[in-house]
């Protein structure tokens, strides 16, 4: 579905060694929380999901790398699918596990 | 294949050093491709199919490795290991699938090979969990135990065992393969939704053979398993299905994933073409190469033989005193205890289901005390069952209590087995990359919602299955009450269907009406029940009160607002 204008995107993929759940950050270093993901228009969002993937492949760092959509809802930021609020927090019936248990 | 079961052990298949030396290979192997994957040597392309070769799966939030429990039988120094594995390589749980396997979720790629190591220790693996090939075979969870048992499948299981692992016409088929067993009068295995269904049965001369039903499968296209053959001897059984195989093989689709499992090729094909070509087939292969040797059977057999029964009276005092004395301990029997064809011996299904709970997990520690239940009670040998529920299967009935005291002081003690509370779930959103809604928060409401023990034996036999998507792995098709798992436009939504039924009377339940929020749907099925028991009479289960009154006043009752 193409998003609306003005709709945000981060870039993420599974870590090859471990599978964790990995974002792009600003600057591009891959990051383990949502929180500190790069937030990036449609138009900035292309190129550099293709130089993330370039990226991930050639270090052997990441798999399944793509951009997904977030909102901001009171000041905010979180993704729009459960999906990835899902892969960014942990599984919502075991709030000790994944990233939400660190948290 | 010589190495029998020790001592006063129920029965396990033991690998000898074939097997052995097999696994323990194809470990060595995949250890040194993970290292070239790691090294960069291997592109994800390259490596994805060798890694689901080997059961490792990436889900949500890391490696998913499913490991297979063959026919669903193991021994407690297995599933000890496998809590031992939970807890040194992922987070302390497991979760039992409905094809009686276990899956961890929290797997590292770097850790895989050291734990495909660890269960090669006690003769188990991760090989045909995923992939185009022939599957773990499934077979009813109470075989070699149930009263009502005519051939006992686990011998048959094997073979299929050792016969497809590296067979290499099976290796790459159009797509995966999944075969169920039931030697019982009743079917617990659901045989006719899978590719191909057998029924073991005895002839007039109590010899073997084999009922064969093909091309019953879920997802996205259900069908029921047609009767291919009613009667094949044991000594052709195997060149019966690999001639199905060949078949299958030859005309199977590969251009279309979602229409290269074989029940499509047999709707396309039409059942008496399908036949035609098996039979060809098989009179080709028939003969002596292809004959199973009685020899083989009986030495298979060994490996399953009876474990050393006392010989007790039909039922026990000590079983009758304790029910008395105990209400709590008197309905779990009622719900959660089969008859056993050895006097004085009974089955007990172990409810991975507490309310609230999510279906299929238990804890490492749970895992560990029900391997000492096991040796203590069962000759060190369980079952995982396709209703994600482990069973001990030969329980002396003076031994029930304090079984059954041990299951509740740990929270194993729910006494739903087959009641409304017995819920499949599959893992859905919360761990599955397919997925299009969750699946355990909904058991988790429900089974909640109907967690009283006396309302749930009021309700009587009632199978809610839930999947989080199309691919049906939750079996929602065959649910007296069935919901999927559906997005609407991000949100998840559930389709409740009807009337599904996973035994010989097989059915897949019908739509009800539009889907509904979760909040709705819990509030929808308990509407669902109260209809049921407004209308049934006397002994009528909920497909029959269904079958005589139809859709209309369920319908009326949860839609009629809108
Ligand atoms: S039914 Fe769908 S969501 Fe559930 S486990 Fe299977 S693939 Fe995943």
């Amino acid at each position: 579905m193409p998003s609306p204008d003005g709709t945000l995107h981060a870039i993420t993929a599974n870590r090859l060694r471990d599978g964790v759940v990995v974002f792009l950050a600003a600057g591009g270093a891959w990051v383990e929380s949502f929180a500190d993901a790069a937030l990036l228009t449609k138009a900035e969002a292309e190129p550099a999901l293709a130089a993330a993937k370039a990226q991930a492949d050639g270090d052997q760092f990441g798999v399944d790398v793509y951009a997904f959509e977030v909102e901001r809802a009171d000041g905010t930021a979180q993704p729009v699918k459960m999906r990835e609020r899902i892969r960014a927090l942990g599984p919502s019936v075991r709030l000790d596990l994944g990233k939400q248990a660190a948290a | 294949m010589n190495h029998i079961a020790p001592g006063a052990r129920a029965g396990i298949y033991h690998y000898d050093a074939i097997d052995r030396r097999f696994v323990g290979e194809r470990v060595e192997q995949f250890r040194k491709q993970v290292d070239r994957r790691l090294a960069g040597e291997l592109t994800e392309e390259e490596f994805k199919p060798i890694r689901l070769m080997n059961g490792l799966y990436l889900q949500l939030h890391a490696y998913m490795l499913r490991i297979a429990v063959p026919y669903g039988v193991m021994s407690a120094v297995q599933l000890r290991k496998l809590a031992e594995i939970g807890r040194t390589y992922d987070k302390g749980y497991g979760h039992f699938t409905t094809r009686q396997n276990l899956q961890y979720n929290w797997i590292k790629l770097e850790d895989t090979p050291a734990i495909l190591n660890a269960l090669a220790d006690v003769d188990m693996h991760a090989l045909q969990t995923s992939g185009n090939c022939v599957r773990n075979v499934t077979t009813d969870q109470f075989v070699g135990a149930a009263k009502d048992e005519v051939v006992d499948g686990r011998v048959y299981a094997e073979i299929l065992r050792q016969w497809t692992t590296l067979h290499p016409e099976f290796t790459y088929l159009p797509r995966k393969f999944k075969i169920a067993i039931s030697g019982a009068v009743s079917d617990r295995a659901a045989v006719r939704v899978h590719d191909v269904g057998l029924l073991a049965r005895r002839n007039e001369a109590g010899e073997a053979g084999f009922t064969f039903y093909v091309g019953g499968g879920l997802g996205r296209s259900p069908f029921i398993g047609k009767l291919v053959r009613e009667w094949v001897a044991e000594e052709d059984f195997v060149a019966y299905l690999e001639a199905i195989l060949r078949v299958y093989n030859q005309y199977g689709r590969r251009d279309n994933i979602y229409k290269a499992r074989i029940k499509i090729l047999v709707h396309e094909l039409g059942l008496e073409k399908f036949k035609a070509e098996v039979e060809e087939e098989f009179a080709r292969l028939r003969g002596p190469k292809y004959r199973l040797d009685p020899a083989i059977v009986a030495e298979i057999r060994t490996h399953f033989a009876p474990p050393p029964f006392e010989e007790l009276p039909e039922t026990s005092e000590a079983l009758a005193r304790a029910k008395a004395e105990n209400p709590a301990f008197a309905n779990w029997v009622a719900v959660n205890v089969a008859e056993h064809k050895a006097p004085g011996y009974a089955i007990a299904t172990i409810s991975l289901k507490p309310p609230g709970g999510i279906p299929g997990d238990a804890t490492c520690d749970q895992m560990d005390l029900i391997a000492d239940l096991a040796e203590r009670y069962s000759f060190g040998e369980l079952r995982v069952s396709h209703v994600q529920n482990i069973v001990l299967a030969h329980v002396k009935q003076d031994d029930l209590f304090a079984l059954w005291q041990q299951l509740d002081a740990a929270g194993l003690g729910t006494a739903n087995a087959g009641l409304i509370g017995d819920i499949i779930a599959c893992p859905g959103l919360d761990y599955c990359a397919l997925a299009n809604a969750r699946s355990i928060p909904l058991a988790q409401a429900l089974s909640a919602r109907f967690a009283d023990p006396v309302r749930q034996r009021t309700i009587g036999e009632l199978g809610i299955k839930i999947s989080g998507c199309i691919n049906a792995c939750g079996h929602h098709h065959v649910g007296a009450i069935g919901i999927l798992g559906v997005d609407k436009k991000g949100t998840e939504f559930y389709q409740i269907t009807v009337g599904g039924d996973p035994t010989l009377t097989t059915a897949i339940g019908d739509i009800l009406g539009p889907a509904l929020t979760e909040e709705e749907t819990v509030d929808a099925i308990e509407a669902i029940v109260e209809v049921y028991l407004a209308h049934r009479t006397e002994g009528e289960r909920f497909l029959d009160t269904l079958a005589r009154v139809g859709h209309g006043p369920f319908k009326e009752r949860i839609y009629a607002a809108d």
